[in-house]
């Protein structure tokens, strides 16, 4: 029974109910740092331990917890862990802290955290609340990665820094090597990449959709 | 950024560094409220509002409160809880003195908590080191610039609903992609003023 739950968080959290193609939450603080593949890492493992953290605080406390002011509880608990990572940010990884900018910050502000805390760590035990916002951080961040891959891909030509397009086109016998797609760095590619990730997600699931009728 | 006119930072604010098409804030509501043109003007200038009160208030707590006591990591927490208060006593006071005021515009104040742009400004301010009347200006100008993309986006989501879309693309996807060349347009206008 116990695992039975757990496996469907897992499929659900993934990509059946993916916060970021089905629920279409959250997309706000992080789409913002998809041009760079190492940045997206950083910000969507940010964001896992935060997820994951609050959702095992809130079912620590969730009977404890007044309902009235449970939003502002919610808040603060997310607040904490985003100073935590903010903190630990700055001291290990300077520059990239630097990069990300106020959006670090902004992942108190994404619904997918407070959407998790107040569907599920609310009315959960600990250990499957715990599971669950850590599924529901890195269903948010693989797609993000994916964006993100082809966006510094096309864009910069290169992949976590190094150069992947300009060699490959040289040796195809371009001597101009890649021509950037500058376009994909600035905030129109993000826009076009994740509207054509959706797209392609929700035909895969309509798709499945109509082979199930049959 | 002391020398750079007020001014030129609330027009860059609106056209060239909108906060939505340029920096991703405030998306989620966009998508969600983005459908009908009235509501969209609603929830615009309810944010317009609250932007050019927080990033007040929220520069003065920063400054006069934080820096000095050397609190500034705790400016995540603060700002957060600033934001939600000038909200809730903004709706308070709607609703007791405008009770017009208050249906036009009451409804959208709880959504307005959670809207990244509102935090986006004030962490916006503190680390481009702008002052007290940059801020304001700043916030007020993130804020129109937010109105005018949600009512472009509103007036063609309207007449979309009559066009044909490929079942996949509807609703968010299509909406995402107009933002996109919307973005695309306001790309046009980053030689009119320059900052950073």
């Amino acid at each position: 029974m116990v695992k039975s739950k757990a496996i469907e968080v897992i499929r659900d959290d993934l990509w059946k109910n993916n916060p970021v193609t089905v629920q279409i939450l959250g997309i706000c603080s992080t789409l913002a740092v998809t041009n760079i593949f190492l940045n997206t890492l950083v910000m969507g493992l940010g964001l896992t331990f935060v997820t994951g953290f609050s959702a095992l605080t809130i079912s620590l406390l969730r009977n404890i917890i007044p309902s009235r002011v449970r939003m502002m509880v919610q808040t603060l608990v997310i607040s904490s862990f985003v100073v935590i990572v903010d903190i630990s940010l700055k001291a290990y990884v300077p520059n990239i802290s630097r990069a990300l900018g106020p959006y670090v910050g902004l992942i108190i502000t994404n619904c997918i955290i407070m959407g998790r805390l107040e569907a599920f760590s609310s009315s959960n035990k600990p250990g499957i609340a715990f599971l669950d916002g850590i599924l529901s951080g890195i269903g948010y961040s693989w797609i993000l990665l994916v964006i993100a891959f082809f966006r510094e891909l096309l864009g910069f030509g290169t992949f976590l820094g190094m150069p992947v397009l300009n060699p490959l086109m040289q040796s195809l016998g371009a001597s101009n090597g890649w021509i950037q797609w500058s376009f994909m760095i600035m905030a129109p590619g993000g826009f076009f990449m994740l509207a054509l990730f959706i797209w392609v997600s929700n035909s895969l699931a309509a798709g499945k959709m109509a082979a199930e009728k049959k | 950024m002391e020398n750079v006119s007020p001014w030129v930072i609330f027009f860059a604010a609106i056209f060239t560094g909108n906060i939505l098409l340029t920096y991703f804030l405030g998306m989620c509501s966009f998508l969600s409220v983005s459908k009908q043109i009235k509501t969209a003007v609603g929830l615009g200038v309810a944010v317009t509002f609250v932007l050019s009160m927080t990033s007040a208030l929220n520069y003065l707590v920063y400054y006069r409160i934080l820096v000095p006591l050397q609190l500034e990591y705790l400016r995540y927490i603060v700002f957060i809880v600033v934001i939600a208060a000038t909200v809730q006593l903004l709706e308070m006071f709607i609703e007791r003195y405008s009770e017009g005021l208050y249906i036009n515009l009451g409804i959208f104040l709880p959504l307005i908590t959670v809207n990244c742009a509102i935090l986006g400004v004030s962490l916006f301010m503190v680390i481009r080191k702008y002052t007290f009347i940059q801020s304001v200006l700043f916030g007020t100008g993130s804020g129109l610039g937010w109105l005018l993309a949600i009512l472009a986006m509103a007036g063609i989501r309207e007449r979309l609903n009559e066009e044909k879309i490929p079942q996949p693309l509807r609703g968010p996807g299509i909406t995402l992609i107009i933002t996109g060349i919307m973005a695309m347009a306001f790309i046009g206008f980053s030689g009119i003023v320059q900052i950073q």
